[in-house]
């Protein structure tokens, strides 16, 4: 209405973007300390991660009171470098989570994309055993398979992508059935283009961003799944140093206070699955013209 | 001059799922279409138009049959065909434009990408030599500044110059017939009109045919030599535009053409077309259109009319055809 009323209008607090802007530094840096961790674990550990010192036994990280420098962040049930051991962790889960997420990954696109544009017998075949591999539960098959094929970690990445590969079959699927009806895979058909030209120009492309959401938020399944599995027993198996065994052999400490054998390895886990999340994120966006320009 | 496409006593059924309901959505259909000409097909929704188009393709959803018929396109029998060489056909020969030229481009891939896959499918070019084409075509095709658009994304472009990218991708191995499936739908009025200018531009500069598939019978008489009407599957009268237009021979011609609101003429009211396009499935007995014609006679009930030759090159399927035309007073 007048002058001084529209100059003291001020801009209300608004919650800071959660938009991406530019390249997400804080999860890659996570994520390579984590991989830098992996690969030079013989040099960085201070300890041997699977031998432990029975006299040693459940030290407190050095900044509590009975710690010491010897053991940074203290000592497990057996005497063992939790550092240590956190540090070869690293290395089991980054194989175990990666190699298991790709490898369903692959497998389930693949039938997905296959089941959803061909459709007709390929497609109840894909999806009958779909349905049938849905209806067990995921654990207790990961778990037969296991006692089928005997634990080891290359056995685990098998054991997961056997299970989770599903997971992509059905979403992808999903997804091509409303692309194959989009005018512009019709404007392929239309223009003399073969099936398998349509399915690898045009459906892959469109359906790789729901893949690498999907691979990112099954990263997160995946590493609790094996540390599910190596609490039963039939995970990576024991002394070898894996973060969900970690998790599952600390929680019979963690009413006697000695959380740091829970919460260490359990920080772990969550930095990681969180950094390939938000990554995955950024990916997402880059591989979408519409948004990169944003 | 032979044909460039001659279509004769062609049928296409749905069947059902046990194969006990046969859907006869295209039935006996005739028609020739000569180099450079424009065939409008109308009909209301579900009278077979598009079945037809598809048919003409070769590209029926499963559980569609081509039952009878032939369809000679440059002197070449579609029907006995493999699918490989149909597809060879397809884009190269034979091009279509889709009810909705914005959403035909993928958004994933640049413009010079997407007609540059067209031409390496069917002219086997390599890459380099399919982009300098496309720059080409995109210039053909009216579009400012090729060197740049060529390499921008679907979304990167306007609704008008999108449009004009589907184009190109027509005629970017330089079809002889280009088939339009309602391509004006989906578009507001102004572009309507400008995307009409297009296509009309396209087919003077490179002398194809075209099929134009529409319900809007304004259209037709701005953009077609010739008209067929659909109804319930079959082409219920055939001609050229203005005889069509100044003296339908067949009733529901004249009804279609009856039920065009006209510009500033406010003593007349505007006539439907009483009830409703029947069912594919179970089309009433003797002529299709019977039980909604104002003229109907005993004999409409029974037998269904044979096409009849009204003049030269105008065609109907009604028993009152044979009868002189009646003339609709001149707009």
């Amino acid at each position: 209405m007048n002058g001084s009323r529209a100059a003291s209008v001020t801009v209300p607090w608004r919650f800071p973007s959660l938009r991406i802007e530019g390249f997400p530094w804080t999860p890659a840096i996570i994520i390579c300390v984590i991989a830098f961790a992996a690969i030079f674990a013989d040099v960085l550990a201070p300890y041997n991660p699977e031998i432990g010192v029975l006299g040693d036994r459940f030290r407190p990280p050095a900044w509590q009171a009975g710690g010491s420098e010897a053991h940074l962040l203290g000592t497990d049930h057996v005497g063992r470098d939790v550092l240590s051991r956190l540090i070869f962790g690293a290395r089991v889960s980054m194989v175990v989570g990666f190699t298991a997420v790709i490898v369903a990954g692959l497998i389930g696109t693949t039938l997905g994309i296959l089941s959803g544009y061909l459709g007709g017998w390929v497609d109840q075949v894909i999806m009958r055993v779909t349905d049938t591999w849905l209806a067990l539960p995921a654990l207790t098959f990961a778990i037969f398979l296991a006692a089928v094929v005997g634990p080891s970690m290359w056995n685990i990445v098998i054991i997961l992508a056997a299970v989770y590969w599903t997971r992509y079959a059905r979403v992808i699927r999903g997804e091509v059935l409303s692309l194959r009806e989009r005018d512009y895979v019709r404007l392929a058909i239309v223009a003399g283009c073969s099936k398998k030209t349509i399915m690898r120009r045009h459906i892959l492309p469109n359906v790789l961003n729901s893949a690498i959401v999907l691979g990112t938020l099954m990263l997160g399944i995946v590493i609790v799944t094996e540390a599910a599995l190596s609490f039963l027993g039939v995970g990576v198996p024991p002394p070898k140093p894996a973060w969900g065994l970690m998790l599952a052999d600390g929680k019979k400490g963690l009413m006697a206070g000695y959380w740091w054998l829970t919460v260490l390895p359990g920080l772990c886990i969550m930095f990681m699955v969180l950094s390939a999340n938000l990554l995955g994120d950024w990916l997402r966006v880059k591989l979408d013209p519409q948004l990169r320009s944003l | 001059m032979t044909a460039l496409l001659e279509v004769s006593g062609l049928s296409t059924q749905y069947v059902g799922a046990r194969g006990t309901r046969v859907t006869r959505a295209v039935d006996d259909v005739s028609f020739t279409l000569e180099t450079g000409k424009t065939l409008g097909i109308v009909g209301e929704s579900g009278s077979g138009k598009t079945t037809l188009a598809l048919t003409l393709m070769r590209l029926l959803p499963p559980g569609a049959r081509i039952a009878s018929g032939s369809m000679r396109f440059e002197g070449e029998e579609l029907l006995d065909k493999s699918d490989a060489e149909m597809r060879a056909i397809r884009g190269k020969r034979m091009a279509m434009i889709l009810q909705d030229p914005m959403a035909s481009l993928n958004p994933l891939f640049t413009v010079g990408d997407q007609i540059a896959e067209t031409l390496r499918a069917h002219e086997g070019m390599p890459r380099r030599g399919a982009w300098t084409r496309a720059r080409e075509l995109l210039a053909s095709v009216n579009i400012a500044a090729p060197e740049r658009r060529v390499s921008e994304y679907p979304h990167e472009l306007s609704g008008g110059m999108r449009q004009r990218v589907v184009g190109a991708i027509a005629i970017a191995c330089g079809p002889r017939l280009l088939i339009a499936d309602e391509p004006t739908t989906s578009l507001d009025v102004t572009i309507q009109a400008q995307y009409l200018k297009l296509l009309r531009d396209i087919q003077r500069e490179h002398g194809l045919a075209m099929i134009f598939i529409t319900h809007n019978l304004g259209i037709v008489a701005r953009m077609c030599d010739h008209v067929a009407v659909m109804y319930a599957g079959r082409l219920v009268e055939a001609g050229p535009v203005r005889t069509i237009f100044d003296a339908p021979a067949h009733p529901y011609t004249r009804a279609l053409i009856e039920s065009i609101p006209r510009f500033g003429d406010t003593t007349t009211r505007l006539t439907a077309i009483d009830g409703q396009p029947p069912d594919p499935a179970a089309l009433p007995p003797g002529c299709a259109f019977h039980p909604r014609c104002p003229l109907v006679i005993e004999r409409c009930r029974a037998e269904a009319p044979p096409e009849t030759r009204v003049a030269a090159q105008h065609r109907a399927r009604c028993w009152l055809a044979a009868e002189a035309p009646v003339r609709l007073t001149k707009r």
